[in-house]
């Protein structure tokens, strides 16, 4: 597959205070990600996983070093443009769903699209459109409070990627779920990401997770342990 | 715009919550409109009623007239000025008397005033005397103090002009009632012509009230005091009272916004997650704290339409109907006080209170959610407050 580079990582650091002094979460991390990747942070807890997601998603500013994510410098954003990169490029999909309660499947979904001051008619094509991919066009009314966990998360991934955006960043997206539903959300993120091209990372420690991804990343004590390239085939089909 | 409708979606997605915020807010609207119309209601009704009763369009008194020391009263009486239109002015003549009801005495004031008079709302044509005994009026507080009822004889004594004391039977014509008791209290009221002939002052009056827009013929022996000056007490009284209310106003009005306060902080903490992931998904923090502002904003507008439901009806029927004050009533209160009270809902009040109460509303709405300008977007996802 042939890549051009979207996130560039560049001797980033990330230090966060504690006490008098602070904890150093990476250290100077040298990574690229291209676009249509399929990769994955790997490594266990407090290892800087979910901190290079949020740096690289923008919600977080690197102490040293930078990120360059779809040409744009992290360090240099300021809050406007940030918000303006994850709304425009950057879908999020988090370990515990974050679906906004009060709404419903169609309206958590909608939700992206109207930051985007999109139209009525174009958003309920595109609605209509991620909810078949993630296949809860039948649930689209219910509140998130009467899905199960599988099709909560089934949820959030149609609310990431209904905006197509170039980068889906996944957190412990599997942590929450059983092993078939952690296999039904991976396959279709998987799908995703072959039918748009869109790259996805994730930050994971579920070997569930890590047989689907093509490129693997393991972090240990906020620096790059090994950097792999991963070749095997996954059934995609549910 | 799309704020808007995210914070409609957000209040109607809430349900019982929201509806429960409205239905406390609506509430408090509604107390604070009711309070300020039956406290309008009162003044205007206490205005109305002394002028209708006492004051008319204003009055001359003699000279000497003080109505706070009665030893004024012996010299305070002089000729009516001559030219004065008999339809337009009603001339009282304010003299001491006893009198002895059932073997007590009790000291009033005896007043003459022309039993055919049109300005004022006293009924003095109860005073017509067909040519048997002599015939007063009284109020019913009166009544009730000196336990005299319609048909009554009492024997009344007074001094004539020339300090001589008199006494006869009088008969209680008529009692009447009144919200008024500066014309109740204290007060016997014959017809002038007959209290002229008892005290040989004739053709003399102490104080002539005029009516309406009546223009003030000058005399020497008399002083023109308008409805400014005679009404200064009364609006004295209501200044003050205005004062209260304002503290009251205050007071119901910091309720209903404590309320919306605290909701709104309590929202921040509790949505925590949902501020990151408004975040996460592309909102700007100013964008997430005009959404809780429009939040709190749009409660006090649906609290508004919430209160109006319930609210005008209402209002509506208390207006019309007015409300019994049957402890409160004027019976001792000393002042203008009715025993119904009908409330005035005017345009102001209910516009003013409602755009007022909205404008605070989404200030302490803003207020709170200014906090969320402060938020990490990372530490809001995990639902740390910082």
């Amino acid at each position: 597959m042939e890549q051009s580079n979207i996130i560039s990582l560049r001797h980033l650091t990330k230090k966060f205070p504690v006490g008098d002094g602070h904890f150093t979460a990476l250290k100077d991390i040298n990574l690229e990600f291209g676009k249509g990747e399929f990769a994955g942070l790997v490594g266990p807890s407090g290892s800087g996983k979910t901190t290079m997601l949020n740096i690289i998603g923008s919600l977080d500013s690197p102490s040293e070093g930078d990120a360059i994510v779809m040409g744009k410098s992290i360090s240099a954003l300021s809050h406007k443009e940030a918000a303006r990169l994850r709304n425009e490029h950057i879908g999020f999909i988090f370990q515990e769903y974050n679906l906004l309660p009060v709404y419903s499947v169609y309206e958590n979904v909608e939700f992206a699209l109207m930051l985007l001051k999109m139209n009525e008619s174009a958003r309920k094509k595109a609605v209509m459109e991620a909810l078949e991919w993630v296949g809860l066009t039948d649930k689209m009314k219910s509140k998130p409070s009467q899905l199960s966990g599988g099709q909560s998360q089934r949820v959030a991934i149609a609310r990431a990627i209904v905006k197509r955006p170039a980068i889906v960043l996944a957190d412990e997206p599997s942590a929450n779920l059983d092993a078939e539903n952690s296999h039904n959300i991976l396959r279709t993120m998987k799908q995703l990401n072959q039918e748009l091209q869109t790259t996805f990372i994730f930050s994971t420690h579920d070997e569930k997770v890590m047989q689907y991804l093509d490129r693997k990343i393991s972090l240990l004590d906020g620096r790059v342990d090994k950097d792999e390239l991963i070749s095997h085939e996954v059934e995609t089909s549910s | 715009m799309t704020n808007f409708r995210l914070a409609l979606r957000n209040l109607l997605g809430a349900g019982m919550k929201t509806w429960l915020n409205v239905i406390v807010l609506s509430m408090s609207f509604v107390i604070i409109i009711f309070y300020n119309g039956m406290m309008d209601g009162w003044n205007q009704q206490a205005r109305t009623e002394n002028i209708a009763w006492e004051m008319g369009g204003g009055q001359l008194w003699h000279n000497e007239y003080d109505p706070y020391d009665l030893f004024t009263l012996n010299d305070a009486h002089a000729a009516i000025p001559a030219g004065m239109d008999q339809a337009q002015t009603v001339p009282q003549l304010i003299i001491q008397a006893s009198v002895y009801p059932q073997g007590r005495m009790l000291n009033v004031l005896l007043k003459g005033i022309p039993a055919d008079q049109q300005v004022l709302a006293l009924p003095t044509a109860e005073l017509k005397n067909e040519g048997g005994a002599s015939q007063a009026i009284i109020g019913k507080r009166m009544a009730e103090n000196a336990k005299l009822a319609e048909g009554d004889q009492v024997l009344i004594r007074w001094r004539d002009k020339n300090g001589t004391f008199d006494a006869k039977q009088i008969t209680i014509a008529h009692v009447f009632d009144t919200d008024n008791p500066a014309v109740d209290q204290g007060q016997i009221w014959m017809d002038f012509a007959e209290l002229e002939k008892m005290t040989g002052l004739e053709n003399e009056a102490t104080l002539i009230t005029l009516a309406e827009g009546y223009e003030v013929p000058e005399d020497e022996n008399f002083v023109h005091k308008g409805l400014g000056v005679l009404m200064k007490d009364m609006d004295d009284i209501i200044a003050s009272k205005k004062g209260s209310m304002g503290i009251v106003y205050v007071m119901l009005m910091g309720i209903a916004l404590l309320a919306i306060f605290d909701t709104q902080v309590l929202s921040i903490f509790r949505r925590q997650k949902e501020i990151g992931t408004y975040i996460a998904l592309g909102m700007t923090r100013s964008r997430v704290v005009g959404l809780f502002t429009i939040e709190g904003g749009a409660v006090s507008l649906l609290a508004a339409g919430v209160g109006a439901l319930y609210g005008i009806p209402l209002f509506a029927y208390l207006a019309s109907n007015g409300i019994d004050i049957p402890t409160a009533s004027a019976e001792g209160a000393g002042i203008t006080m009715a025993s119904k009270i009908y409330p005035v809902y005017g345009f102001g009040l209910v516009i003013g209170t409602t755009l007022l109460v909205v404008i605070a509303a989404t200030i302490v709405s803003y207020m709170p959610a200014r906090k969320i300008a402060r938020l990490k977007p990372t530490e809001a996802l995990k639902g740390k407050l910082q």
